[in-house]
């Protein structure tokens, strides 16, 4: 598989990276060069293997159904961008 | 062409826990903004979700009432997409391993359609927060109060075939939760939200036509009307040779339209695989178990006991069943009253329209079950007659107080004392010598329909607190004896 | 004083030698006057430090003083520390002061340590050589035209030029283990699971681990055992019990069974690591272990599963910074997507950026069965070939790196080669397993690490074998020329 520019820019834009127009083909060049390293798993026969997600096979803990949290906005949007009236403000969000 | 509906429903349903799906912050409604939001549910960088076990309690509880399979393990997944009101970037979900497996209900629409609605599963995942478009300098603002309130997604085969069923289908999933006390059912605040997924296909046709989905729809009376104004779309667009394409779309209820997001619609690439912050959850059957035994009696149950311990007709049945808070009150007022079928018309009658008119939950009715009850142990007594109940009654709702204390305080017992009640007769007879001598000169069969103007005097004369059989009864015993 | 251990440290503050103020100057004296040549911090919390200090010598005078008491360490910058910028090197946390304190950082402050700052890593902890730090590469005190590894440079660059007598660091991919033996000191990466993630800024959740760097196995498990034990906020911390884990330094380590992986020693291996490495291996011998040779058939498979399941867990871990709640955005944004846009592809470097991109394209629609599942596959097969070798052996040793320290700006170019430096400590963190690397050697003049390999929760084993080998040899005292203590 070789990723080319609009791949590139279409991943980008997946992941919301603005990359500049002179660096897509070296991303490009390291994404496959990247790529082709990984497809050396694809020669491997792993039929009928699990998946691994968690190396440990430890199953979820439930936390109870409490409050812990108290109001901590000021101290929290103390490193916020932007904010006004409580809110965090953001460009017009149009739906 | 005779087309037929096709409808599918995605009901979003927030679940009643004191605190978020993933973190210790209050799910209470109404604070000021951001205020409940924690740094896990800022997603603050190096912050964690830990599991709420009532989140999980909640979705089984759910599962078992809609006969469902329930997930012995689930796995949380990562649905990732950039929004402003998603914090972390993705939402916490279920997707390959959901908690609720297959279920179904049964529904019934107002004009008798029956139908067994399937379920396709339905999963736990995290509400996003708001995004507020008052103007702040052409900003919007952002508040994350809601950002990781537990949701359960339940949602439902292509087996509605009209915006009825998909109403019925939506109060009936109301109903569940609600009597479960899993969710407020206030859809108002958007504890219960709808998105509807519809498509119209020749009728006798198998394969579905293109679905369009109708978002955030929140009350059983939007939907039936986005559906019908949806379906009029597609079949118009259809008939003039156009093509429904698969989009999101949004009901405005004001203009009665539905228009597409295209903000939403750029094609989205999910990116789903599972949360390697969270691990999977195992249950097993004495957790399930132990959760059944604790499951209240659900509307179809009760629906039925309602039926055959009171008498009730279906239709009466099915209302009062319908919404947990309501049946409770109603079996109260039954018990405390000792007749079923006076309990049942009160609480549908005038109790209802006194919560509509004042837009009050039943929860929250000024006059309760017990005082209900009270009143109506008045009536079946003959201490009051039910046009005075209806009095005493909005005196109960509008100050308060017992049926007992109001009818005393307000001298609006019953007259039953038949003298006192001849004797009252007596001078309207004595006042109305036109009246009396229409009576003698009316056919005998005929006269019965003459006593209203004595029954309204005399009434008039005793303040409506005459009992009204009582009346009756002397009035035509006397009448008759003149005619002789 | 500079070239003391903790643990002697802890003696001399014990003896009152000196207090835990004078210690906590000398360092902060010593940090700002040696620093520039090793950029090895990036942030110095001096007043923070002499108020710990100050703290801690009243404690102690009140008979409150436990093992680590009034000690100076430092905390890799991805570690959360409450009033304190704490940036994962990143230009898009550069402005970011932490609201909160990471579990470790509250357990080693409530346990007395002095914080003296935080301390240069590759960007996220993306890298392997400390290149990809916003604040510019930390360098290798053996030789600073060489980089200290990665990504826990800084710490391992501090600890090797002694301006902190510990540090704590991460590991997703070989990140304390590495930089440990570029630079010469004894480094731990506990089992998944054994010391909380919740404030630690995440690179790949599944992997990631954090760990004490310190000269000795003695120091990594006096840290460790402020760091270690279950943490109720993050779900995949393990619920056991705490352990002392310099209860069993002085075992002895006859009858042990070292096994010694074939592919380990391949090739690839520099011949001078290899000699350095299989010289360490005769000193346990010596010490009355056995040696046999095994197999870990899909060693070579760890590196491509490893660059599909983090990547594809970072591109998910890093949405979270987006210019709305904290971090870098980017100037007059003229809609949401350019908000976005912008505040990442100016606020995230080079690597951080390509590794986002890896990771989105191989969860993206299409390729998830063809790389992500795939990899997780492989996962399992190589944590299946270490639990059938442990089973066989007591530990797994073989080289912590194929090559010692390389120059700067030898690999940058190419990410490929800078991922193939990995190779022997990536396979851990996919299976979870605890890893130690320990100095066992120089060539030319650079140090090299020897790596063992434990079982689950074997971290007790593990510092025990490391700590005699450490009483028997003295790779672990020795010290950069040009470094003065």
């Amino acid at each position: 598989m070789s990723l080319d520019r609009s791949d590139v820019e279409q991943i980008a834009h997946l992941a919301r990276l603005q990359i500049d127009a002179a660096d897509i083909d070296s991303y490009s060049d390291s994404l496959n060069s990247i790529l082709s390293l990984v497809d050396q798993m694809q020669a491997t026969n792993t039929e009928g293997v699990e998946p691994l997600a968690h190396p440990l096979d430890a199953v979820q803990r439930l936390r109870a159904d409490e409050v812990t949290e108290t109001n901590q906005r000021e101290a929290l949007q103390a490193v916020a961008p932007a904010t006004e009236e409580g809110l965090f403000l953001v460009p017009k969000v149009i739906e | 062409m005779e087309w037929e509906v096709v409808i599918g429903l995605e009901i979003h349903v927030q679940l009643s826990t004191k605190t978020k799906i993933f973190s210790g912050a209050s799910t209470a409604f109404g604070a000021e903004p951001n205020t409940q939001a924690c740094a896990v549910d800022l997603a603050l960088p190096g912050t964690l979700p830990v599991f709420n076990e009532n989140a999980l309690r909640m979705a089984v509880m759910f599962g078992l009432a809609v006969n469902a399979e329930i997930g012995k393990r689930s796995v949380f997944e990562r649905k990732n997409y950039f929004y402003p009101d998603l914090p972390k970037g993705y939402q916490t979900t279920q997707l390959a391993e959901p908690i609720v497996g297959p279920g179904f209900v049964d529904i019934e629409t107002d004009d008798g359609v029956q139908r067994r609605v399937r379920l396709h599963h339905a999963h736990l995942e995290e509400d996003a927060g708001k995004s507020l478009h008052e103007d702040f300098h052409g900003m919007s603002g952002i508040d994350l109060n809601r950002a990781g309130t537990p949701l359960v997604e339940i949602v439902s085969e292509p087996d509605m075939r009209s915006s009825k069923e998909a109403a019925a289908y939506a109060r009936k999933i109301h109903a569940i939760v609600t009597t479960l006390g899993i969710c407020d059912g206030n859809m108002a605040e958007g504890s219960m939200r709808c998105d509807c997924n519809v498509s119209v296909r020749p009728k006798g046709q198998e394969e579905l036509g293109t679905r369009t989905e109708l978002k955030n729809i929140n009350s059983f009376r939007f939907i039936e009307r986005a559906i019908d104004t949806e379906v009029a779309r597609q079949i118009d667009l259809i008939e003039d040779g156009g093509k429904v394409v698969q989009e999101t779309r949004l009901y405005d209820p004001d203009k009665n339209e539905t228009r597409s997001m295209r903000s939403k619609e750029e094609a989205n690439d999910y990116r789903y695989f599972p949360c390697p912050d969270l691990l999977p959850v195992i249950i097993d059957d004495s957790y399930i178990e132990a959760i059944r035994e604790t499951l209240p009696e659900l509307p179809d149950a009760r629906r039925e006991r309602f039926i055959s311990e009171y008498s009730l007709s279906e239709y009466d049945a099915g209302v009062l069943s319908a919404y947990r808070p309501q049946a409770d009150y109603y079996e109260l007022v039954a018990k405390q009253s000792g007749d079923a079928k006076l309990a049942a018309n009160w609480v549908m009658g005038e109790l209802a329209k006194f919560l509509n008119q004042n837009d009050t939950d039943i929860k929250d009715s000024p006059v309760s079950a017990e005082q209900l009850g009270g009143l109506l142990v008045r009536i079946k007594d003959n201490t009051i007659s039910g046009n005075i109940a209806k009095k005493v009654f909005e005196l109960m709702w509008n100050k308060g107080g017992s049926a007992d204390e109001i009818i005393e305080a307000e001298g609006l017992k019953q007259v039953t004392d038949t003298g006192a009640i001849e004797k009252i007769v007596d001078e309207v007879i004595a006042n109305a010598d036109k009246q009396v001598e229409q009576y003698k000169a009316a056919e005998p069969e005929k006269r019965g329909k003459m006593l209203g103007f004595f029954m309204g005097q005399v009434m008039k004369a005793t303040g409506g607190k005459a009992n009204p059989g009582a009346v009756t009864g002397i009035l035509k015993q006397k009448l008759d004896a003149l005619c002789d | 004083m500079f070239d003391k251990t903790l643990a002697e440290l802890a003696q001399g503050l014990e003896r009152g030698d000196y207090s835990s103020t004078e210690l906590t100057q000398a360092y902060l004296q010593r940090i700002n006057m040696l620093d520039s040549q090793y950029n090895s911090f990036i942030t110095v919390t001096e007043e923070q430090a002499l108020a710990q200090a100050k703290a801690a010598d009243e404690a102690r005078a009140a008979g409150n003083s436990g093992a680590l008491c009034g000690l100076p360490i430092a905390h890799k910058d991805l570690f959360c520390t409450q009033g304190v910028r704490t940036s994962s090197a990143s230009k898009m946390l550069d402005n970011f002061i932490s609201p909160y304190d990471a579990t470790i950082v509250s357990r080693l402050k409530n346990a007395g340590t002095v914080t003296l700052g935080k301390l240069n890593m590759d960007e996220f902890a993306m890298g392997s050589s400390n290149e990809s730090s916003f604040y510019g590469p930390a360098r290798n005190p053996w030789n600073t035209d060489c980089v200290p590894g990665g990504s826990s440079g800084g710490s391992a660059a501090a600890v090797a030029a002694r301006l902190t007598p510990a540090a704590t660091g991460s590991d997703t991919g070989g990140s304390i283990r590495q930089p440990a033996a570029l630079c010469g000191i004894t480094g731990l990466k506990p089992t998944y699971g054994r010391v909380s993630r919740y404030g630690m800024i995440a690179f790949a959740s599944s992997l990631d681990q954090a760990g004490p760097m310190a000269q000795t196995a003695e120091d990594c498990g006096m840290i460790l055992n402020a760091m270690a034990g279950f943490d109720p906020m993050d779900s995949t911390s393990a619920e056991r019990d705490m352990e002392d884990y310099t209860a069993e330094l002085n075992k002895p380590l006859a009858g042990l069974k070292i096994g010694l992986p074939k592919e380990y020693f391949s090739a690839a291996l520099d011949a001078g690591v290899a000699e350095q490495v299989r010289n360490a291996v005769a000193e346990f011998e010596k010490l009355g272990a056995t040696v046999k040779e095994v197999s870990l058939p899909n060693t070579e498979l760890s590196i491509p599963a490893y660059y599909i399941i983090a990547p594809a867990e970072a591109s998910s871990n890093l949405s979270r910074f987006d210019g709305v709640r904290y971090g870098y955005r980017c100037d007059n944004p003229v809609d949401l997507e350019d908000l976005y846009k912008r505040s990442r592809g100016e606020g995230f470097g080079t690597e951080v950026k390509r590794r986002i991109m890896v990771g989105a394209y191989a969860l993206s629609a299409g390729y998830y069965d063809a790389y992500y599942n795939k990899a997780q596959q492989i996962r399992r097969m190589i944590q299946q070939d270490f639990v059938a070798v442990l089973n066989d052996v007591d530990v797994i040793m073989g080289p912590t790196t194929p090559h010692p320290a390389f120059k700067l700006g030898e690999k940058s170019s190419d990410p490929v080669s800078m991922y193939m430096e990995d190779i022997f400590t990536l396979s851990l963190n996919l299976a979870g397993l605890p890893g130690i690397s320990v100095p066992c050697g120089q060539t030319n003049g650079l140090p090299v690490g020897l790596q063992i390999i434990g079982s689950y929760f074997a971290e007790s084993k593990l510092l025990n074998i490391a700590h005699q080998f450490q009483q028997a040899t003295d790779w672990h005292k020795q010290i950069p020329a040009g470094v003065e203590v």
